[in-house]
């Protein structure tokens, strides 16, 4: 069978199975549409929080992006995992003690105000939204990169099987949804890797291949071998980075913090039994998350390797099948700069923009050697090569010779990932809408069954809403994943730390603090990354402390804390039915099942 | 919360002593000491090996290696996020044990 075959087999059977669990595990209360009834053992929910938190971006691009980046890319894989201690130390097993179903739920209570439940309310919409919209593109450009269909046509197929099973199931039907895209997408990811590690170092297990030495008799360590490579184009070595340590420590901060602040990871520490099963399956995500954390960077380092190698100097006639079947997606380009008909791998763009081909009678024009010509202005580095990050993963099945079915794999790997982080997103969204503003504010005695209406219908809007943008990506795309960590870990997760830790801090203190730290977060990525306010987007010199927007979320922390701290001791303290709720959320004993009014 | 304290209270206190709240109250405060006492431990580890070894040091520890790779960038990419789901179990190990303690199991 061809590649297109199998991944329309295998995508159409993992879509079943999810249905087939939607169907299975419907919500029939609110309070299993919100948190699964409280009953999810410890190492399903590790495995659907992985499920949740690894995204289309986490699967798709982030080995590209540590690929090109190198040593610079350690700030997403010890920022998108150190955040998992925080939340394991600080936040899980005592939100789980409080034992409300969402975070507007406990800053609320916490705060004894609707304004604080408000505050926290809009940051939980604006921080899923901005995160969901990635999402349902993902699905849309699986989908068309594998099946051959329309991007747009692959978000309306994502968003019907979001549609459907989030809508039924509601945390219960996507909580073991997750569980089963967990296993689909680690599967995707570690076959490849392995054949890789296989052919490249001769170590089955590609944490150990990274560290080996190459398999041709050279005795050279790979990465050195790798270094060598990057000097010798002009790059710089692949293990030294280049940003500024201060930035470094920024973007891992503030992308650790963020992590531990997003509610859609919090939540899912509502579903389980007690605050034990809380702090073990924080563990267990944890792990089932570093397994393709400490993956990716080996998979960069071989696919770099590869490319580089495959690449430098020879040929373009001589370029092996993917090399122009990716050409044809436009995630890969040559222009021939030097006109010698051999490619050219240099630092700096090879062109301006994403490479958009010329076309003929509807067909891409094709220059000399075959190779598609694109339409983008040339640059004046000596870079003849444009090669998209996503690619890493991609092709890695082809580039490794890898059988057709595994090639399909990946893609439902891909899709798996990006379904199951935008279900996770879109429930906190319906959530936010039927709990936090209806139940909460505006229509206290509604019955269950009414708000479980709610729920479905709020559910509803935020996937139409989330396909909108799917198919019309804002502008700001590129900018959103940093806003939504930035504004998480500026927000969130102060309030929900001295909530717990510091008995004194009342209203006063961490409403201003939000409010302040989100602003300042808000203002700074408005003009330092999208240059609204300003004539021009400012350069680094300008940035605050040398630190870019991408970190800025923990200076935008660390004000939100000492705001915070310093308003609270000027005001009243917490009225004692507070303080109490403090002391009770200390002890794990008598948590009992997550608790409405 | 008041039904909690009750059940804390040891089943026969001593009368004129401390009143069985002062002593559930004092139970809980060294619980809360011993927790913070481990958090602060664990998190000076969780600081040390992602932003000492992997950021602030990393240079320094490139001198040496591990197998293949410099050692400090084989903690920005690898040694930190082992530790990381280390410290979660060990966490959730000294947690169970000082809960058995101090009698706040579930």
């Amino acid at each position: 069978m061809d590649v297109q075959a199998w991944t329309f087999l295998i995508v159409g059977l993992t879509f079943l199975l999810y249905i087939g669990i939607a169907i299975w595990a419907r919500a029939g209360s609110t309070k299993e549409f919100y948190v699964a009834g409280g009953g999810v053992h410890p190492v399903a929910n590790g495995m659907a929080t992985a499920a949740d938190w690894m995204s289309a971006a986490s699967f798709i691009s982030m080995a590209g992006i540590i690929s090109f980046a190198g040593y610079d890319g350690s700030v997403y894989l010890m920022g998108w995992t150190g955040g998992y201690v925080l939340l394991a130390l600080l936040l899980a097993p005592y939100l789980r003690k409080f034992g409300k179903f969402t975070v507007p739920d406990f800053i609320g209570d916490r705060y004894y105000s609707n304004t604080a439940r408000t505050v926290a309310v809009i940051c939980a919409i604006v921080v899923s939204f901005t995160y969901v919209a990635g999402q349902m593109r993902g699905v849309g450009l699986v989908f068309s990169r594998f099946l051959e269909v329309d991007i747009n046509t692959g978000v309306y197929i994502g968003t019907l099987i979001v549609f459907f099973y989030a809508i039924m199931g509601g945390m219960k039907g996507i909580t073991y949804t997750q569980v089963a895209q967990y296993c689909v997408l680690i599967f995707a990811f570690m076959v490849p890797a392995i054949f890789i590690s296989l052919n490249m170092t001769g170590n089955i297990i590609p944490q150990l291949g990274f560290i080996s030495e190459v398999n041709d008799g050279s005795g050279v360590a790979l990465l050195d071998k790798l270094d060598q490579l990057h000097t010798d184009l002009g790059f710089a070595e692949y293990t030294n980075g280049s940003k500024s340590m201060i930035d470094v420590f920024a973007i891992t901060f503030a992308l650790m913090v963020g992590t531990a602040g997003l509610p859609h990871v919090i939540v899912r520490f509502f579903t389980v039994p007690k605050v034990k099963d809380a702090r073990i399956s924080a563990g267990w995500a944890l792990l089932f998350i570093a397994i393709l954390y400490t993956t990716a960077p080996a998979i960069a380092a071989f696919a770099r390797t590869n490319l580089i190698d495959t690449m430098q100097d020879k040929e373009y006639t001589a370029m092996p099948e993917w090399f122009k079947k990716w050409e044809e997606t436009g995630l890969i380009a040559w222009v021939d700069k030097d006109g010698d008909g051999a490619i050219n791998y240099a630092p700096g763009a090879a062109m301006e923009g994403k490479p958009v081909a010329q076309l003929k009678d509807g067909l891409p024009l094709r220059g000399d050697y075959g190779q598609v010509m694109v339409a983008n202005a040339a640059t004046t580095t000596e870079n003849e090569v444009y090669i998209d990050n996503d690619i890493m993963v991609l092709a890695n099945p082809e580039i490794a010779g890898l059988p057709n079915w595994i090639i399909a794999l990946v893609a439902a790997g891909g899709l798996a990932a990006a379904l199951s982080t935008a279900a996770g997103l879109l429930l906190v969204i319906s959530t936010a809408l039927s709990r936090d503003l209806m139940r909460m504010q505006i229509k206290p005695n509604m019955s269950e069954k009414e708000e479980l209406w709610w729920a479905r219908g709020g559910a509803a809007m935020a996937v139409i809403v989330a396909a909108y943008f799917g198919i019309n990506p804002p502008g700001f795309v590129a900018a959103t994943v940093a806003l939504a960590f930035g504004l998480a870990a500026a927000s969130f997760f102060p309030a929900i730390v001295l909530g717990i830790f510091d008995k004194r801090m009342n209203r006063q203190g961490a409403v201003s603090g939000m409010i302040v730290g989100i602003l300042l977060m808000f203002g700074y990525m408005a003009v330092y990354k999208l240059g609204w306010f300003v004539d021009e987007v400012p350069s680094k010199d300008s940035w605050w402390f040398g630190i870019s927007p991408e970190g800025f979320g923990t200076v935008a922390m660390v004000v939100n804390l000492a705001v915070s701290l310093v308003v609270s001791r000027m005001t009243p303290p917490p009225p004692q039915s507070v303080q109490d709720i403090v002391e009770d959320i200390r002890i794990p004993s008598g948590a009992g099942e997550a608790h409405d009014h | 919360m008041i039904l909690d304290q009750e059940k804390l209270a040891p089943e026969n206190a001593p009368t004129g002593g401390p009143t069985p709240e002062d002593l559930a109250q004092k139970k809980r405060t060294a619980y809360w000491k011993e927790n913070l006492s481990y958090l602060v431990a664990l998190l000076a580890v969780w600081f040390v090996v992602s932003y000492g070894c992997g950021i602030l040091f990393v240079e320094q520890l490139n001198n040496y290696r591990i197998g293949g790779a410099k050692l400090g960038f084989w903690f920005a990419q690898q040694g930190s996020i082992y530790v990381f789901v280390l410290l979660i179990f060990v966490y959730v190990y000294l947690m169970n044990r000082l809960d058995d303690k101090y009698g706040f199991g579930e």
